[in-house]
């Protein structure tokens, strides 16, 4: 079938196209920088103009929404504009042309209240609970998202966990460039479990989504997943795998956690105030994703998507590694 | 101010108000129901609603009632449990059993009604104004169920003074009356002590109105004794009905009418509802729990000696709200499905149907548990027990104080028809069964009374520097005199006495003397340390406690019940302090010109044995003399003990059983406080003292009798040559250790059994066989450690756990399965003490099962496996997993509470624990889940060497190399520096706190020390 895919430039929103292109489907993809992808159609825009996005979605069979804004800081509005708004309008286009497939991704932070998480499900996302306007704006979208299941169009969302792999210049780059310059701390002891997700598992779930929102049996529709490679690190184990990859040193310098919320809440009050390019060096969300624990019960997320992850965190690391060229050992 | 019997404020009877928390207002209804006069003669049994000649004023009630439902549901209802509160609750007590009996008829279990009153004055009952005695409350209590219909057949359920209620109810409804069921209450207030002292002080003039009715504090103080604290929504549920002080007067009422003494006008009530109470013989439930400030234990004994036949489960951590503190509603329907299944004419019921499992109860019992014992015990510093020792006798003075004729012997778990009829159920006071041709534990000591030999050797005796050497003639003489002086002192079959002595002559005579007139032995283990023992023995409530200076200063610092006895003569003015009453030489003096009383029977109760609680709280392991004497010839036949044979034993239960076995037995010099200061010289002299065939040693004795070999002198070794097998139980004993004790005792076959207090042997493996199996295990296989094949006459079936962990397999010999390890022995324990819930979990799906044989969990699949000896099959689930290979040997692979459930499959500690040991640098380790169960990772816990200087991340290379050899994916690699042990092995790690420490680190918790 013909599916767009909202937000492909980034690693996994090409992944997501890679992964629909070799399962035989036709791939359009919607973002405002061209996705550089061969045997995708390009159309450019921002899911923030209702008529770029209904040019994006008229004659498809499908959509995977995939097309946020990421951050860790920044103006309140423009969170609000592309998360809630862009979701919106994508609803309306669906609508328009009768699209009847919507594959909305999430992110766990949508539930995420700001304790531990020691393997929960996929609880309802909550906005008015989510912490930053990251979580806060994706928990709405959610909630817009899945409540538009109705006949004549399937939703389900799939909320992806901390998606890595080569090619990351989100995640995996800045971890490995703030390793090099000295400043990756580890929170407490880093003994904090976090599941993360490799990203060919990440688009390959969103594949079997896809697939099973045709299912005779309904048992996604209006349903979210959380999505992960089902084995839970020690955060230091794991940002110590991830940066010995990229040929950075493994973080040893240990900092409170108490402390670097406190110091993450100032210094994101200050960003808001007065934006800068870069990211702030820690903001309270970070602070909390770096020091209490995120994994995740995977069995129905595997039971219903009928999907399991097929590339090992090791074997992820391997993949970062050679892609970085890394010498092994 | 209004005094109670002055009339009060009246207020009609309402519904409870809608969102009480827990509470289905579905359930709540009004009923009224015409008053009778107390001085009309009452009229029994269903159906005589109206019939009542003499009309008072009609009452309105407000009950709690499933009936309703049950109709809706169309399910005929089995009978009806009637349940009354105490006070200052109401039947929002009753709320869950109502909601889950409702449940159970649904699922397609027996269908009981639920009735849960409101006593008048109380709850949303009418407020009549006037006062309300406890004759006046049980004949409420009659009106309304004539009102309401009530027919057969009926179960009452009572807590508190509705305890007292509901049995005074049962007392005069003995045509439609099926059962009785209590929660913590008491029938009977013993002459001549005082009411529990919360209650005194409630009752002092000025307080009483103060605390129960002007203010809130009586009912506060109850709903603050709740363990673990009642959610703040429960509590708002419970002080609903009284908002205000007119509400309030029944809270006052209640408590005026406990009869503080014989002139309280209720208390002929009282007294004829406790009379009434020991003639009930249909099924009894009690449901106690421990830690009462008012109703405390002795009220439980004193419900059980009027109920000896009552289920009784004793929770030692629930208390006053014990309805609140456990899961009442399941024990409570359970009960109800095992004791009244066959009233389901319909016969589609199966007992467990709805999914009981083995839960936390289940984790009850002890891997190589070693059984209770008193080596440990402090040192009889003082103990000098000559026999002789002229002191003057006490023939008279203590044998008036409750005689009990009927004191409770355990009741097995097995149906109440299967009871055989010789058994104490059915003849209290009467000798329970016949020997035929088997052997009581004191026949060889008997058969021995006129031999010269020696029976036993104290190499170190605390009274004097030369060995205390004892013939049997000398032996079977004290144990005669003390049997017979026990019984001049009033100590009769079926009372209970705390052995608090340390292993030698004195304990040995005092076991069997206690035999043989059929005094309950209650050994309770020092290695429980001084509180789980108080907790122990207190639970085991003793008439009588003998013991050496040490043991009865801690008997009177933590106040244990029960007469003293010492062991060894006390300055008088000790005596007194300690609350001694004889010494041991008295009671031999008294006994030595009487004739000891006729035997106990095979069937009834010998010995309450305390499990380690290295594994779990405290159990007391109940033993008939017959399961003894099985005991008995169980070592012998499978270690050659016997006539002319000799042992060597740092182990009580086997020291203590040889003498019946006919055996000579050396006590070697040792601190029997700690087995681990035992040397090689004091073994080697001890064998030779009586020429030892046998030597037994506990794993951490043999440690340090290894560790001392080399001082032995040639003399020495020859002495070890005589012994021909050696054993070490009571913990997993290391197979190096095993090898070099080997290397000792050049003609020895080393064995390690496993058993625990519940059978002491399950099965047995030497040393080559540990060798040979170690070859076995692949790669593929749980692994775990092969403890070898079933032995005497112990039959071993494995019930296989499903995804879910729970072990629900019928139990089978099938090889490479993995379940919870099942056995049945003739030496099996009959049962436990006051836990009856932990004897239903621990027999539940077998063929000994309290529930229906055709229970869903194990069918009779048992009834494939040939009974192991005469008499019904019993059968007790072990708590440990395993499984049994092609060659019939079993493998332990850790127990069922630590058994982990992850997302790919249940995984059995033991075998991935072996693999890790084997990483360089890592000592020992543990692998617990961490997450929800069904969902949790495996975390793999290490203590390495040398130790950790703090607890955290493994390191890299540590972490990657665990990893590699575990076999199985591990979420993470933590150290300690010191793994979390039993207090009395120091060998059995517990898993359950370290799993909750590494939940807490990998959560972000400080890494404080597990």
């Amino acid at each position: 079938m013909k599916v767009l895919v909202t937000g492909a430039s980034g690693l996994l929103g090409r992944a997501v196209a890679d992964a629909l292109h070799a399962a035989g489907h036709d791939v359009r993809t919607f973002q405002r920088r061209p996705s550089g992808l061969a045997h995708a159609q390009d159309v450019l825009g921002s899911v923030t103009v209702p008529a770029e996005v209904d040019r994006a979605v008229a004659g498809v069979d499908a959509v995977v929404h995939l097309a946020a804004k990421v951050s860790l800081a920044g103006d309140p509005a423009q969170f609000h504009e592309v998360n809630v708004r862009g979701t919106g309008n994508v609803l309306a286009a669906l609508a328009r042309h009768g699209v009847e497939r919507l594959v909305h991704v999430s992110s766990p932070s949508v539930a995420h209240t700001g304790a531990s998480i020691v393997g929960d499900g996929a609880l309802p996302a909550d906005p008015a609970r989510a912490r930053g306007d990251y979580a806060r704006t994706k928990a709405e979208a959610e909630v817009l998202a899945l409540a538009a299941d109705r006949p004549g169009l399937r939703v389900v969302a799939v909320r992806p966990h901390l998606v890595w792999g080569p090619g990351d210049t989100q995640l995996v780059a800045r971890l490995a460039e703030r390793a090099r310059a000295g400043r990756l701390p580890l929170l407490d002891a880093g003994t904090v479990l976090v599941d993360t997700t490799y990203v060919d598992n990440a688009a390959s779930a969103m594949v079997a989504a896809l697939g099973r929102l045709d299912a005779p049996d309904g048992a996604v529709r209006g349903q979210a997943y959380v999505v992960t490679n089902g084995e839970p690190r020690p955060i230091a184990e794991m940002l110590g795998g991830i940066c010995t990859a990229m040929g950075a040193p493994a973080p040893s310098r240990h900092v409170p956690a108490a402390l670097a919320r406190a110091a993450g809440s100032l210094v994101e009050a200050v960003w808001r105030v007065r934006p800068g390019t870069d990211e702030p060096p820690m903001t309270r969300f970070l602070a909390e994703q770096l020091s209490t624990a995120h994994w995740f019960d995977q069995r129905r997320t595997r039971a219903d998507l009928q999907w399991a992850p097929a590339v090992t965190l090791d074997e992820g690391l391997r993949r970062l590694r050679a892609a970085s060229g890394t010498p092994a050992g | 101010m209004t005094s109670p019997g002055a009339p009060g404020p009246t207020a009609p009877a309402s519904l409870p108000p809608r969102g009480l928390a827990g509470l289905d207002a579905g359930f709540s209804r009004l009923v009224r129901a015409p008053e009778t006069p107390l001085t009309a003669v009452p009229e029994h049994g269903a159906g005589r609603a109206g019939a009542g000649s003499s009309a008072g004023p009609v009452r309105t009630w407000h009950v709690l009632d499933n009936g309703g439902r049950l109709d809706e549901l169309g399910r005929e209802p089995v009978g009806t449990v009637l349940c009354v509160h105490g006070n200052p609750t109401w039947s929002y007590l009753w709320r869950r059993l109502v909601a889950v009996a409702t449940e159970a008829a649904a699922a397609g279990r027996p269908a009981w009604r639920v009735v849960a009153v409101d006593q008048l004055e109380m709850g949303f009952s009418e407020r009549t104004g006037a006062h309300r005695p406890l004759a006046r409350r049980v004949r409420d209590l009659g009106d309304l169920t004539d009102a309401l219909g009530l027919a057969g057949p009926v179960v009452t359920l009572g807590h508190d003074w509705g305890g007292v209620v509901s049995l005074g109810w049962a007392v005069d409804h003995p045509d439609v009356l099926a059962g009785v069921a209590v929660l913590n209450t008491a029938v009977h207030q013993p002459a001549g002590t005082p009411v529990p002292a919360p209650l005194r002080l409630a009752l002092r003039r000025g307080v009483l109105a103060s605390s129960t009715r002007r203010t809130t504090a009586f009912l506060d103080t109850t709903l603050a004794l709740a363990h673990p604290p009642l959610d703040p929504a429960v509590k708002a549920g419970y002080r609903a009905p009284y908002r205000s002080a007119g509400r309030r007067g029944g809270i006052e009422g209640f408590v005026a009418d406990i009869p503080a003494d014989a002139a309280h006008p209720s208390a002929a009530e009282l007294d004829r509802v406790a009379a009434g109470v020991r003639a009930l013989d249909v099924p009894a439930l009690v449901l106690w729990g421990a830690k009462d400030p008012v109703f405390r234990d002795r009220y439980l004994d004193d419900l059980q000696a009027r109920l000896p036949h009552a289920d009784v489960h004793r929770f030692e951590t629930a208390g006053h709200l014990v309805a609140e503190d456990v899961d009442h509603a399941t024990a409570v329907l359970d009960w109800l499905d095992d004791r009244f299944g066959e009233h389901d004419a319909g016969g589609a019921y199966r007992a467990g149907a709805g999914g009981a499992t083995l839960g936390a109860d289940a984790d009850t019992h002890g891997r190589h548990a070693a059984p209770g014992h008193v080596e440990d015990a402090p040192a009889d510093v003082a103990a000098h027990a000559a026999p002789g020792v002229d002191r003057p006798a006490h023939p008279d003075g203590v044998a008036d104080d409750d005689p009990r004729p009927g004191r409770p012997a355990h009741v097995g778990p097995g149906h109440v028809e299967d009871v055989p009829a010789g058994h104490p159920a059915h003849a209290a006071g009467g000798t329970a069964g016949e020997w035929g041709d088997r052997h009581p534990l004191w026949y060889r000591l008997e058969s021995l009374a006129g031999s010269a030999e020696t029976a036993l050797v104290e190499l170190a005796p605390s009274a004097g520097p030369a060995p205390r050497v004892v013939s049997w003639r000398l032996l079977a003489r004290r144990v005669r005199e003390i049997a017979a002086g026990l019984d001049a002192l009033g100590v009769r079959r079926g009372d209970r006495v705390s052995l608090v002595v340390p292993p030698g002559a004195d304990l040995t005579a005092v076991l069997y003397a206690c035999l043989r007139i059929g005094a309950v032995v209650v050994v309770a283990d020092a290695g429980l340390g001084v509180r789980g023992l108080t907790r122990a023995v207190r639970g085991a409530r003793p008439d009588v406690v003998i013991g050496a200076a040490p043991g009865l200063s801690a008997a009177r610092a933590l106040g244990w019940p029960g007469r003293r006895i010492s062991v060894a003569p006390l300055a008088p003015a000790l005596a007194r302090a300690l609350g001694v009453e004889h010494t041991l030489a008295d009671v031999a003096e008294l006994g030595a010109r009487r004739e000891p009383p006729a035997p106990p029977g095979p069937d009834d109760t010998a010995a309450v044995l305390f499990t380690s609680g290295s594994t779990g709280p405290a159990k007391g392991v109940v033993y008939t003399h017959a399961q003894l004497a099985a005991a008995c010839r169980a070592l012998a036949t499978r270690y050659d003990l016997g006539p002319g044979t000799g042992l060597v034993a740092g182990f009580a239960p086997f020291a203590l059983l040889a003498p019946g076995l006919g055996a000579r037995t050396a006590i070697p010099a040792m601190d029997v406080t700690s087995p681990r200061t035992l040397t090689a010289a004091a073994v080697a002299d001890a064998a030779a003292a009586v020429d030892a065939t046998v030597l037994f040693l506990s794993p951490a004795a043999l440690a340090n009798v290894v560790a001392t070999a080399d001082g032995l002198t040639a003399e020495q070794h020859a002495g070890l040559g005589s012994v021909r097998t050696f054993l070490s139980a009571g913990a997993p004993v290391p197979v190096e250790l095993l090898a070099r004790a080997a290397e000792l005792l050049p003609h020895a076959t080393p064995h390690t059994p496993y058993g625990m207090t519940e059978c002491l042997v399950v099965t047995d493996i030497t040393l080559d066989e540990i060798r040979d199996a170690a070859g076995a295990p692949g790669p593929d296989v749980p692994g775990g450690v092969c403890v070898g094949r079933p032995a005497a006459g112990a039959v071993v079936r494995i019930s296989a756990l499903d995804d879910d962990g729970a072990a629900t397999g019928t139990p089978s010999t099938e090889p490479d399965v993995t379940g919870e390890i099942v056995v049945s022995a003739p030496h099996l324990k009959q049962g436990y003490d006051r836990l009856h819930l932990t004897d239903r979990a621990s027999t539940l799906g077998t063929a000994t099962s309290s529930g229906s044989d055709t229970g869903p969990r194990a069918g009779t699949g048992t009834g494939t496996a040939p009974g192991p000896g005469p008499g019904p099959e019993r059968w007790h689930r072990t708590g440990d997993v395993g499984h049994l290979d092609a060659e019939g040997r079993l493998w332990v692979e850790g127990r069922l509470a630590h058994v982990v459930v992850t997302a790919d499959g249940v995984v059995t500690p033991v075998g991935v624990e072996q693999r890790v040991d084997g990483v360089p640098g890592v000592a020992r380790s543990a692998l617990v889940g961490v997450g929800p169960r069904g969902a949790a990772v495996l975390v793999a816990v290490v203590e390495t060497g040398p130790a950790a200087r703090r607890p955290g991340l493994a390191a890299p290379d540590l972490a990657a190399a665990v990893r590699a050899a575990a076999g199985r994916p591990l979420a993470a690699v933590l150290v300690v520096p010191r793994m979390p042990t039993d207090v009395r092995h120091n060998s059995k790690i517990d898993r359950t706190r370290l799993a909750a420490w590494a939940e807490g680190v990998l959560a972000g918790r400080r890494a404080r020390r597990p």
